[in-house]
């Protein structure tokens, strides 16, 4: 039972939103005609200042538009990440690798949720989400598309996949637009465990045999430009980047956060025992930075734009899973008219139904 | 979250928009105690089709790592919230009324205790 202070508490008391979007229809206008180039000042006054825009303040509709394709990109991005390492749920070596890696999965999925939840605080809805998704119309991060051909794999995405996303999702904890920080806040949380395990189950195999040892090797060899590729294409080539960084949609640039991963991840490397497939990659004194060769952005662009090599297997794995499952939604939903149909006769404060009556009758006891 | 912007969208779209035949589970807004002592906070969203699976479905999402001791789902569309538009009249009240801190009084230094 909820305690009644609670809505006091946590749910401000008007109705005005409801109110006022019948108001301009209906004709009774309540407030103040506020023009547009106030509210544009209102909303570059925040940005500004670096405080956070809220789902209900006004803005402008392309910032809208921006917010709602990054975080459902990035939301998407989630939930087709399961696939590849779900791909090794049932093939994992040990009942604890097991455990970890189930972990791992549901963490991604719940991370979508977190995210999509984001995304629908500016109207969006989730089936319309997921149904752009698997129409193609909206992307997810194109090293989904890469496939899991060996269990190594999954140490490897964990250390560079979600090393990268680290990288990448940090300064999104401050991004402008508030529900998508505090999502990434959360997201950021659990990563860690990511990036740490997959770390550790190399170390393990970099403990074994010469095949496991050279397994991780070939799996690093595979993952190394894919994962440089997540940070974006190069800045001169990124056109949204600036108007976003205008915003503090971005904090960086794709190419700043590219060299911090490059930069973070040459010493880990090395205290793996494996090395990098770039003959370019060296330590830059004067810059204080590590130079590397450019991706092949070719292949960048090419994936994005549907031929990676698993683009087609990934959107219709989610079909799949979509179409399937849409008896359990019915069925769910028309339980629960169900229940609330049986249970309205006796639904009234003064008579509670079966359900509440147990919690009723022990907060009485106490 | 959705609370924070537009209560009832998740109801009132999935009429308009969805494809299931039945539409979309209801949204609703997950408060989690973070310990005992702690207020309930709200961490989120999440659809579900009804209140008890709501529950479910936030004990999955929002505490897999010992998150809190206790959660609160609601319906986003029983929310009510306040507008930023209406933010002057609605607490602009209590802007001026500075003789409600404690600060507005001045004490000599050497009283102690206060």
């Amino acid at each position: 039972m909820v305690d009644p202070n609670a809505q006091s508490s946590a749910v401000q008391n008007l109705k005005q939103r409801t109110a006022r979007k019948g108001a301009s229809k209906g004709g009774v206008v309540m407030t103040t005609q506020i023009n547009e180039s106030e509210l544009e000042a209102q909303f570059a006054a925040t940005i500004g200042a670096k405080d956070r825009i809220e789902p209900r303040d006004w803005m402008p509709e392309k910032y809208r538009k921006t917010v709602v394709r990054q975080v459902a990109q990035h939301a998407h991005s989630e939930i087709i990440g399961m696939q590849p390492e779900g791909n090794w749920i049932s093939r994992a070596p040990s009942l604890r690798r097991k455990a970890i890696l189930l972990a791992k999965v549901q963490d991604e999925a719940g991370h979508g949720l977190y995210l999509y939840s984001a995304a629908e605080t500016l109207g969006a809805s989730r089936d319309e989400l997921t149904e752009k998704l698997i129409a193609g119309k909206q992307k997810y991060s194109s090293i989904f598309n890469y496939p899991t051909l060996a269990y190594t794999d999954v140490g490897t995405i964990g250390w560079l996949v979600d090393g990268a996303a680290i990288v990448n999702q940090v300064p999104l904890c401050r991004t402008s637009f508030g529900p998508y920080g505090r999502a990434m806040i959360r997201v950021c949380k659990e990563e860690s465990f990511h990036q740490r395990q997959g770390y550790e189950l190399l170390m393990t195999m970099m403990r074994g045999t010469d095949e496991q040892r050279a397994s991780v090797q070939e799996s690093v060899n595979r993952f190394w430009w894919p994962a440089l590729m997540m940070f974006g294409p190069p800045d001169d080539d990124s056109p949204n980047t600036e108007q976003s960084m205008e915003w503090g949609i971005k904090t960086h640039t794709n190419d700043e956060l590219r060299q911090k991963f490059v930069d973070m991840s040459v010493p880990q490397a090395e205290a793996l025992g494996v090395t990098f497939p770039d003959e370019g990659l060296k330590w830059n004194e004067e810059r204080g930075h590590y130079d590397f060769s450019t991706p092949d952005w070719d292949e960048f662009w090419s994936v994005v734009k549907g031929n990676g090599p698993c683009n087609d297997q990934r959107v219709a794995h989610r079909k799949r899973a979509w179409d399937e499952g849409a008896w359990v939604r019915d069925a769910a939903l028309a339980f629960a008219e169900n229940s609330a149909v049986d249970s309205a006769p006796t639904d009234s404060p003064e008579t509670p139904t079966a359900d509440t009556a147990d919690t009723t009758a022990e907060e009485a006891a106490k | 979250m959705s609370a924070e912007t537009t209560p009832g969208t998740g109801a009132g779209s999935a009429e308009t928009r969805t494809p299931s035949v039945r539409g979309e589970w209801p949204l609703y807004e997950v408060f989690v105690r973070g310990k005992r002592g702690l207020n309930h906070v709200h961490v989120g969203s999440l659809h579900a089709p009804d209140d008890q699976m709501a529950l479910r479905h936030a004990r999955d999402v929002y505490t897999r790592r010992n998150e809190g001791v206790s959660l609160w789902v609601v319906r986003s569309s029983s929310i009510t919230a306040s507008s930023p538009d209406e933010k002057d009249p609605m607490f602009a009240p209590a802007g001026d009324k500075v003789y409600r801190h404690p600060t507005f009084y001045d004490i000599p230094d050497d009283v102690p205790h206060m």
